[in-house]
């Protein structure tokens, strides 16, 4: 079979891979666009990214979407591993049918039904208890909550299911209680999981415009809200910027992340 | 005090120990079981509950359900005018039969992409698969909605394709290729293709290589051995990735939004222009309803697949 | 694999034709030789083991043989027909492998039919043979049920009713029993040679059981580092062995590493200090006194004694180390006067507890030259 290489299965590949990444070298060569227009090549510039360091809307937005980020990041991961742990390692319990049913629904759920939910809830609840008191960050965090803790609840999920569970036996054998055996023993063997999980959910909230757009009130836009009002009015060369310096920067970290993968694939072997 | 190893201690110790593992357990289940019901359950019983209300001036902007009528007897008005209106205005019924038929091209377009892609993948060098597939997620950890704007500036009248396709000297004036059906597609296809890739690579690469070779021993060539042992085989990761794919885009907002034209609606554009613009909540709500209940057969499937997985 | 055979096997005939011609193959993965420079001919009805621990080639060169790897250099001829550049659909050679390869999304009658489903054979028939072919591997009632609701053994035989059933000139398997417990093991071993002496298709088996390859083969090479060390029947490989590695790989050995002193017609006298005695063995050929050699007997050649025995060819005296009871034999390890462990068998024709002798005990041991082999290589 080695001796055959599948050619076509090779060309149509490499077509699939252009067609994602032609869009975004387009943005990255536009960004350094010396003209407004974004198409017309006028010449090599910085310019755009000095006027994205002077917009302090889109720089003040994104510093509330960090904070939402990190904060619903943390808070996924706790409820994904618990929900991960509960589904994988507990056999049939009261609940588990519809814990299984809510962590997998948000996955397919679109936006705007899970947006919507979430806005008539906050309004009901903020009617009956008074809480929340209006909508911003709070808000827009607890509904990134609830659809990201299901990302981080799948990755853990099938994390847990290769692990040996004799390990944990082990443990428990050699007189650990069960919560000292989840922190010294699962945690750590789970941990590239809940990296992982973190930084799933970091991006989902980071990218999100339509749930943030239902949940958020008055002085909470998000980078996303701003983006969108931006793209809206038409192409900003300003935009090209921004979006060149997220894909560098995810860039560096996909680079990392997969060099460290690689060197402990090469040492495990 | 007994010791611990003899057999009365033994089963005291286990008895505690299962009291103490029971109650942590409920713990663990319990926390995101409750923030769950709360959070992700319990709306949805709100939105069937306000898609029944009318709308009115104020704040929330829907009626309520249960009235005191004079003689203080509790009266129930369910409003159904909604669900009527959805059913008898045409630009409803065409906008969730055009985004089931856009998402389902879509979904087609994506599995005619992807399976090469992941099978490219398996089939790829040992040392190139993980960059292979890094290069399949990157542009998933980059921003969804930069991504549909870079179609922007490729698909207008003076971006990169018609001013390209101008300078060839094939066309003489710029096609109208954004704010088309056509654009609406590639947007679709562009955004989900990482999750069509993902669950077929991870079925595929599980495939036996063995089982290739033995079609090749039976009299099977490589593309008889394509459709009769690697397709069956990728069937799990063929539905979960078109799932992924498919149940997004029937309800998506930003790509008709952004790339499609003002003719071609989608739901998810209908549902977000009632509750903004118009500030119709209970329109929105039954819209959302109806949407569901189109859904809830694919989700379903979506679960079941899930669940298979994880027992395999 | 018993039964009357007939005067001249096929392989020591000069005008039979064999079935398989391999010349001269090798084939690297990278700077390791997997299969280096192997020349072999199977004849017509044989079942022929390729017996070598992990890693020796024997599994690349039953893939080059059934065309999933192509050798670097050298050919392989199948029939006289020249194969090597043919892929593996295109050969008239079917395999059964290691892990069965059973189609998991196929019910039994269609993994057993895909192949004839391949040639475009009509419907009925492949019913038919099909349906014979469950018949003979007693799956009978079997045909609709998928792979995983078969037990080992059950799936075992399916893979060896897909791989017979499109009628093969030659049929290559794999480790086709490794996959069974011990029991099962030995039943099937059996039932495999009865099918290959019924059907007369020629089998080609890679194992690393040597007791596997023993039983079921008529004829076996042994394979090691990418090369042949030795082919031949199983009782040639076993007395005969003609070099260090076949003897030391099959079965247990007491090997004494010396050099000759002298040589009386067929007889050698050889002097070794691991033994720390003169050795005599019968020589294959001459041989030049100071040649090294290594001389080889089998325990169960080799006869302890509590008292001094008779004079006999080769006679050495010592300490016991170690006894081992294995039920039908005894195992004996006897420390010698050259510092060597002499390994003698002696099968336990009393019951137990007549035993002459006991951990310390001084033994003597004697085998004749006859029952030795002196090797070169």
């Amino acid at each position: 079979m080695s001796a055959r290489r599948p050619t076509l299965v090779f060309s149509l590949m490499a077509f699939g891979y252009a067609f994602l990444y032609v869009p975004i070298v387009s943005l990255i060569v536009y960004s350094f666009n010396e003209s407004r227009l974004v198409t017309v090549w006028a010449g090599f510039s910085t310019k755009w990214y000095a006027s994205l360091m002077h917009n302090d809307q889109l720089l003040g937005a994104a510093w509330v979407s960090l904070r939402i980020a990190v904060m619903n990041a943390t808070l996924a991961t706790i409820l994904g591993t618990l929900a991960g742990t509960a589904l994988v390692r507990f056999g049939r319990f009261r609940g588990r049918q519809a814990l299984a049913l809510m962590v997998g629904a948000p996955l397919v759920m679109p936006d705007v039904i899970l947006g919507l939910a979430s806005l008539l809830l906050f309004v009901a609840m903020e009617q009956l208890v008074g809480w929340p008191a209006g909508r911003g960050m709070t808000t827009i965090t607890i509904a990134h909550v609830t659809f990201s803790m299901a990302y981080v609840a799948v990755i853990v999920q099938s994390r847990l299911v290769r692990l040996d569970p004799s390990l944990e036996e082990a443990a428990l054998d050699l007189g650990a209680r069960p919560w000292k055996v989840f922190f010294v023993i699962t945690i750590p063997l789970i941990a590239p999981a809940l990296a992982a999980g973190w930084l799933l959910a970091f991006t989902l909230s980071l990218d999100d415009l339509v749930i943030a757009s239902f949940t958020s009130g008055p002085g909470a836009s998000t980078l996303p809200m701003v983006v969108y009002s931006s793209v809206r009015l038409g192409v900003s060369p300003e935009i090209n910027a921004l979006a060149s310096i997220l894909v560098g920067l995810v860039t560096i970290g996909i680079v990392i992340a997969g060099v460290v993968m690689q060197r402990r694939a090469a040492r495990a072997m | 005090m007994p010791s611990p190893f003899s057999s009365k201690g033994v089963t005291r110790l286990g008895q505690a120990l299962r009291r103490r593992l029971r109650l942590g357990q409920g713990a663990v289940a319990g926390i995101p079981l409750l923030w769950l019901t709360l959070f992700f359950g319990l709306p949805f019983l709100i939105i069937a509950r306000i898609s029944l209300s009318e709308v009115v001036i104020g704040l929330p902007p829907y009626s309520d359900l249960l009235s005191w009528a004079e003689e203080g007897a509790l009266q129930l008005r369910l409003n159904f005018a909604n669900y009527m209106l959805l059913w008898q205005d045409s630009l409803y019924f065409d906008a969730f039969t055009n985004s089931l038929r856009i998402a389902a091209t879509a979904t087609l377009a994506c599995l005619l992409i992807g399976y090469p892609m992941a099978l490219g993948i398996t089939r790829a060098r040992e040392n190139l698969r993980i960059p292979l597939l890094m290069l399949v997620i990157l542009p998933f950890w980059t921003s969804f909605l930069i991504r549909i704007y870079a179609w922007i500036g490729i698909l207008k009248g003076n971006g990169l394709i018609n001013n390209f396709l101008l300078w060839l000297g094939v066309i003489d004036e710029p096609l109208a290729l954004l704010h088309t059906d056509f654009a609406v597609y590639l947007g679709i296809v562009y955004a989900y293709l990482p999750f069509m890739v993902l669950p077929l690579y991870a079925t595929l690469s599980r495939m036996d290589a063995s089982l290739l070779e033995a079609a090749a021993d039976l009299g099977c060539r490589p593309v008889c051995a394509f459709w009769r042992v690697t397709v069956p085989l990728s069937m799990p990761g063929i539905v979960a990735g078109s799932l992924l794919v498919f149940v997004p885009a029937v309800g998506e907002f930003v790509i008709p939004d952004l790339l499609g034209g003002p003719d071609s609606l989608m739901i998810g554009k209908v549902l977000w222009t009632e509750f903004f613009n118009n500030r119709d909540w209970p329109v929105a709500a039954s819209v959302a309803v109806a949407l569901l209940a189109l859904l809830v057969v694919p989700v379903l499937l979506f679960e079941r697949s899930r669940e298979k997985e994880q027992d395999a | 694999m018993a039964g009357p055979r007939p005067e001249l096997e096929a392989w020591q005939d000069p005008s039979a034709a064999p079935l398989v011609e391999i010349r001269n193959v090798t084939k690297t993965f990278g700077e390791h030789y997997a299969v280096d420079d192997v020349s072999l001919s199977i004849y017509p009805g044989e079942f022929f083991s390729l017996l070598g621990a992990s890693g020796c080639g024997k599994t690349t060169l039953l893939r080059v043989l059934a065309g999933f790897e192509k050798p670097d250099k050298g050919s392989v001829l199948i029939g006289g027909h020249d194969v090597t550049g043919l892929p593996p659909y295109s050969r008239p050679v079917n395999m059964m492998f290691q892990s069965y390869a059973l189609f998991p999304h196929l019910s039994v009658a269609d993994n057993i039919a895909f192949g004839l489903r391949q040639d475009r054979v009509p419907r009925a028939e492949i019913n038919d043979r099909v349906a014979d072919m469950l018949r003979l591997v007693k799956l009978e009632g079997y045909g609709g049920r998928k792979p995983d609701q078969l037990s080992g053994g059950q799936r075992q035989r399916v893979a060896l009713a897909r791989a017979l059933v499109k009628q093969p000139q030659l049929l290559l398997l794999d480790e086709p029993l490794g996959a069974l417990d011990r029991k099962l093991r030995e039943h099937t071993q059996f039932e495999l040679v009865n099918l290959q002496q019924r059907l007369g298709i020629t089998f080609i088996m890679v194992t690393h059981d040597q007791e596997e390859a023993m039983t079921m083969s008529t004829r076996m090479a042994v394979m090691n580092e990418g090369r042949i060390r030795q082919v031949g029947t199983p009782s040639e490989i076993y007395e005969h062995p003609n070099n260090r590695f076949v003897a030391g790989f099959i079965g247990a050995v007491n090997q004494f590493e010396g050099r000759v002193v002298d040589q009386q017609g067929d007889t050698l006298t050889v002097h070794s200090d691991d033994a720390g005695a003169e050795l005599r063995v019968r020589a294959q050929h001459d041989v030049i006194p100071g040649t090294p050699l290594a001389v080889v007997v089998r325990p169960e050649k080799v006869r302890i004694f509590a008292e001094p025995p008779p004079p006999c060819d080769n006679g050495l005296t010592g300490t016991v180390e170690e006894i081992a009871y294995l039920g039908d034999v005894s195992i004996y390890h006897l420390r010698i006067a050259g510092g060597a462990l002499v390994e003698a068998q002696l099968t336990n024709r009393a019951r137990r507890g007549a035993a002459p002798l006991s951990w310390g005990d001084q033994a003597w041991v004697c085998w004749n030259a006859d029952d030795a082999v002196a090797l070169l290589e």
